[in-house]
């Protein structure tokens, strides 16, 4: 396919990945943190770490927007879809997030009406073809998805929609790689920048990271090739002595981000003092609430809540995996009590969580196998 | 190497975990469980098949074989619930029969007969229902198959979801004809009957959720004479044959490695796929190798036949974009593996649920 497969090209990779094990120092190891959740898909879908040296690691963060929401925020969901009349409506995805009082999937089965939708606009679809309903919209996700969720609330503002609001809990990518960096048990050499996020923010956000922790990062696209190209940027960093914000990703992304979707976000949104993440704990200043012009259109305010913080499972040890502490295959639970279809963890559900994509895409066995492969 | 070590030994309980029984423990039925995944396999090998326990169920197959009188009968059942029930390429009607023959045709069985039972919703228009008998009464004849006995139940409106159809079929297998994951072993070919994905694909965009407009028509086809070509030509060297219906080509590899303990190797770029399936799956973030077809086989064959095998299928319309896209392997056993067109390797796992479309 056009535009695609120009991104996938094997021969390339091969190429790319020569140079960069041409720049790497002997006996040094790398460790470059990939921040966002589709870049580890595309990881293990594609196989991108065969293209890399083995003194290149890659580690898992924390950029999953369904891995990061506590339990407790799921029940929440749970406890709206079960009033009577209401559409509760989620991405796929967190369909099967476990919460203290199970999945979504399975409020289903108990006669919850959960529904998948494509984009906030079919959630404000449904609440103006269901008038006798009162329609939430279960919004997740960082920056990425944000503006999306924004500008369906003034649209809903515009048509004086009245039975639609959303239930929030988008977050912010800078605070939490704050977090990682602050982390004491955790040592990173660099950062493959969150592409999706930077088309909204921008890559000015990060310049504090090189700056004060000497890290180079590099946003990057979501194809494999994308992915390679940025581990070589930050390879020849550091060969060249250089730590800086670079943009990989610049047939999308504009280094100061995209003004309109920044002002939406700015009028619809405001930032909530403390917001807690699955494993990671509580961030200041690390999520998004409606600002009170927006007050109506607010789930939180609209419905009475448990907003009980139900502790992560003690077993689980997600925290770790999301920091990059832990390599999957390290928690205790992974693949045995934890797996895809029994999820402890929020990063055993979606396909974008570290252990799912560990998982599913199998690196633990890449290992033990000499693939001799069909030629 | 320690680490390694470590891992390996997780990689090792891993596979224990994956080879246990399966048991059901699920308090409520969910959507998980009608996906073809993970979900569905632990509700039939763990709840069902245990308690309706006999040796022609326990095999698993598409078909359950029966001796009379010396002939080998094989009986096979589908249910279909689509929504929409027409949608480009096809309707519910022609996807009962099809499926049925399929599921017959893939288990070596010439299609004898079949039966239908309708279920209908309180207010379904009259000529929506005869649209309906009217595409499977041309699919039998396509099939060349007749539908001798049937039943009809009404149910209150709501209850159901317009129609739903099931079909019993009833096939005779050939003497000298034995297909069974058993007989699959390493060194065979792994050969799809053409392009994957379609019907899955061009059934969500039907369903006009998505807004995506592409000319994507299901692939609802009958088997047989190309289950029949293929036996023609690789005779006793063709080992086994699946239709990759819900769950796609991928479960059926899964299904097959675990079956007959062999590992098995996918070239991802040897697959056809059409390229408006590539697209709509990009989008939605699914893998096609894991969308439903209603018109595609997958094929075992012995590697001194496989060519004969392809020659065989390509020659058939039903058949036309045949390809070998993988081989089976000793190792690893029970595993599916697939070298990606990005020249990497990756594990193809089976799925859990529903392949649910990414947030991003």
């Amino acid at each position: 396919m056009r535009f695609v497969d120009e991104f996938r090209d094997p021969e390339l990779a091969e190429v790319l990945g020569r140079q960069i094990t041409s720049l790497c120092e002997p006996g040094r190891h790398y460790k470059i943190m990939e921040v966002c959740g589709g870049h580890t898909h595309t990881i293990y879908r594609y196989g991108v770490q065969d293209h890399l040296p083995e003194n290149i690691e890659l580690v898992h963060g924390p950029g999953c927007p369904v891995c990061v929401i506590p339990m407790g925020r799921v029940d929440d969901g749970i406890a709206i879809a079960e009033r009577d009349g209401v559409i509760l409506t989620c991405f796929g995805d967190m369909m099967r997030v476990p919460g203290g009082r199970g999945s979504f999937l399975e409020a289903n089965a108990r006669g919850a009406d959960i529904r998948m939708v494509y984009s906030p606009l079919d959630a404000l679809r449904i609440a103006r073809d269901n008038p006798d309903r009162e329609v939430v919209f279960y919004a997740i996700g960082f920056e990425t998805t944000a503006p999306s969720t924004a500008l369906t609330i003034l649209r809903a503002a515009k048509e004086g929609i009245e039975n639609f609001s959303v239930f929030c809990s988008h977050v912010t990518i800078i605070p939490a790689i704050k977090a990682i960096l602050d982390s004491p048990d955790l040592r990173l050499d660099a950062f493959i920048g969150p592409g999706h996020v930077s088309t909204v923010i921008g890559c000015r956000p990060y310049e504090w990271i090189p700056r004060d922790f000497g890290m180079p990062l590099v946003c990057a696209g979501f194809e494999p090739l994308d992915l390679l190209q940025s581990v070589y940027m930050i390879m020849k960093q550091f060969s060249e002595g250089r730590a800086e914000v670079e943009n990989q990703y610049s047939r999308v992304v504009a280094y100061d981000g995209n003004p309109v979707a920044l002002r939406v976000l700015a009028d619809v949104f405001a930032l909530r003092p403390f917001f807690e993440w699955r494993g990671l704990g509580s961030i200041a200043h690390s999520a998004l609430q409606l600002s009170p012009r927006y007050a109506q259109y607010d789930a939180e305010l609209r419905y009475e809540l448990p907003g009980v913080r139900v502790a992560d499972p003690k077993a689980c040890q997600c925290g770790e995996v999301l920091k990059g502490v832990l390599k999957p295959w390290e928690c205790k639970v992974f693949g045995t009590a934890c797996t895809p279809e029994t999820p402890i963890g929020t990063c055993m559900v979606s396909s974008e969580g570290a252990c799912a994509a560990y998982y599913n895409y199998g690196q633990y066995a890449k290992q033990r196998l000499n693939l001799e492969v069909l030629r | 190497m320690t680490r390694q070590l470590t891992e390996d030994l997780v990689g090792e309980r891993i596979e224990a975990m994956r080879r246990r029984p399966q048991r059901f423990r699920d308090e409520r039925i969910t959507m998980a469980h009608g996906a073809g995944g993970k979900a569905s396999r632990a509700l039939v090998e763990g709840l069902v098949v245990p308690l309706l326990a006999n040796p022609a169920l326990e095999l698993l197959s598409d078909a359950g074989l029966v001796t009379v009188g010396g002939a080998r009968l094989a009986v096979s059942t589908d249910a279909f619930v689509v929504r929409p029930i027409r949608f480009p390429g096809g309707s519910i009607g022609e996807l009962a029969v099809n499926g049925t023959v399929n599921d017959l045709a893939v288990s070596g069985a010439r299609p004898l007969a079949l039966s239908a039972a309708l279920v209908l919703e309180e207010g379904l228009a009259a000529d929506v229902l005869e649209a309906e008998i009217t595409a499977m009464a041309a699919a039998a004849t396509a099939a060349d198959v007749p539908v001798v006995t049937g039943d009809t139940k009404v149910v209150e409106r709501g209850k159901c979801d317009s129609m739903y159809v099931v079909t019993t079929g009833v096939g005779l297998v050939d003497e000298g004809v034995a297909l069974s994951p058993g007989r699959v072993r390493p060194g065979d070919k792994v050969l799809v009957s053409g392009t994957v994905g379609d019907h899955g694909i061009a059934i969500m965009l039907a369903r006009g959720d998505l807004d995506i407009e592409a000319d994507v028509r299901s692939d609802t086809q009958p088997l047989w004479s190309l289950a029949a070509a293929l036996m023609a030509a690789a005779g006793d060297g063709l080992h086994c044959m699946r239709d990759a219906t819900r769950g796609g080509v991928a479960t059926v590899l899964n299904e097959i490695a675990l079956g007959a303990e062999v590992g098995i190797v996918l070239e991802e770029s040897r697959v056809p796929v059409r390229p408006e399936v590539v697209g709509a799956g990009e989008i939605l973030g699914i893998d096609p190798l894991y969308v439903a077809n209603e018109g595609k086989l997958v094929a075992f064959v012995a590697p001194e036949h496989a060519d004969a095998a392809l020659a065989a299928a390509r020659a058939l319309p039903s058949g036309r974009d045949a390809a070998i896209v993988g081989e089976v392997r000793e190792e690893p056993p029970g595993r599916v593996l697939g070298r990606t067109a990005f020249g990497g390797h990756r594990l193809i796992d089976m799925l859990v649920g529903d392949p649910l479309p990414r947030i991003c």
